[in-house]
């Protein structure tokens, strides 16, 4: 990956203070998508435990279930064909729920019934107690699986989320931060360095500046002793100082 | 959204028993809310049928028997929306095995065997 560079800004005070802001923000970020990953983690592993314990109860409820089809069966005969060819209303439907986990909506399952059992009068001639159980049994087992199948749907979706947190938190930690650092350290230095330009630009004019005054004061004192500077007259240094008489 | 229901749609070989639960549905346009699978069913047909199932807005849950989850296994494992929900059930000559479920082997690494006794 190249994208170890740092942002381009013109170094300043002020580009200075953005950056540390950013970093802050960053940070703060950071630490809150770890939060929100941990509290979806310790979901998910409970989800996943309730799933295993469902899915074993599942196993042993299906297993009653078709050996009370079987009975049945047996005492009121063949049904089956009878059974798919009043088929017309379903009486079980079910509505999807949202459940809201640290920011993540999760589909839950919610049964209903809904009108009257179509297939009261299957059976009415010969094994009516053993289709009843039948029905029981397939109802009971209908129940568990939809709490299963909600369980499941929460596990898929918690799995991605899950996923998506963590791929922010180590963008951010990977790449976010040592970027907004590295400008930060790049403006310092930047500045650090601008301010001794302006000193050692400062020291050289100073140097020079004096420079050229002894040389102005060097010929001073060479005209001077040649003589042909005048000196001019000074107020203050005269001791006589004749009276202006009026003619 | 709540008042919406969805319908449960069952693959399988006793469908008998979910059925007389009381899931079964025939819509406007015939299409019927389960499929019978036998020994002479094709497997491109049990594809059609759950990708059909898949495209309906109108089911939640898809009910399949394990043994015919794994001859469509890549079709269920290409299936990454969270509904309708896809639940594997066990037959009456196949009982449950946890380590072909598809939701179970995605959290693979996440339990230790003990958990599964």
């Amino acid at each position: 990956m190249s994208g170890k560079d740092r942002i381009e800004i013109f170094p300043s005070r002020m580009a200075q203070t953005i950056m540390k802001a950013r970093l802050k923000g960053a940070q703060t970020g950071r630490n809150l998508l770890k939060k929100k990953s941990d509290a979806l983690t310790l979901r998910f592993r409970q989800i996943l435990k309730k799933i295993i314990e469902t899915k074993m109860l599942m196993g042993e409820v299906m297993r009653e279930a078709a050996f009370s089809l079987a009975e049945a069966k047996f005492t009121a005969g063949d049904f089956s064909t009878t059974v798919i060819q009043n088929v017309n209303k379903a009486q079980v439907k079910i509505r999807a729920k949202k459940d809201n986990v640290a920011g993540v909506t999760l589909p839950v399952f919610e049964h209903y019934h809904e009108g009257t059992d179509s297939y009261e009068l299957t059976g009415l001639a010969r094994g009516g107690e053993q289709l009843a159980k039948l029905k029981r049994n397939y109802a009971k087992a209908v129940e568990l699986l939809v709490e299963l199948a909600s369980l499941q749907t929460s596990f898929v979706t918690l799995d991605e989320a899950i996923k998506i947190t963590n791929r922010r938190v180590n963008a951010i930690e990977h790449v976010i931060i040592p970027r907004i650092e590295r400008t930060l350290a790049y403006i310092i230095t930047e500045l650090d360095e601008r301010e001794r330009e302006e000193f050692y630009r400062l020291k050289k004019i100073q140097e020079k500046k004096k420079i050229i005054k002894e040389k102005f004061e060097k010929e001073l004192e060479q005209r001077r002793a040649a003589g042909e500077v005048m000196e001019p007259a000074n107020l203050l240094a005269e001791e006589k100082d004749e009276d202006l008489l009026f003619e | 959204m709540a008042g919406r229901g969805k319908l449960i749609a069952v693959i399988g070989d006793t469908v008998t028993g979910f059925l007389l639960g009381g899931i079964g549905e025939l819509n406007k346009n015939r299409h019927s809310i389960f499929l019978v699978v036998e020994k002479d069913t094709t497997i491109n047909e049990i594809e059609d049928t759950f990708r059909q199932f898949l495209n309906r807005d109108d089911i939640g849950i898809i009910l399949i028997n394990q043994y015919i989850a794994e001859m469509v296994r890549h079709t269920l494992d290409a299936h990454q929306r969270s509904i309708p929900a896809v639940l594997e059930i066990p037959s009456k000559e196949h009982p449950y095995d946890a380590a072909k479920d598809s939701i179970l082997r995605r959290a693979k690494g996440m339990f230790m065997a003990e958990d599964l006794r």
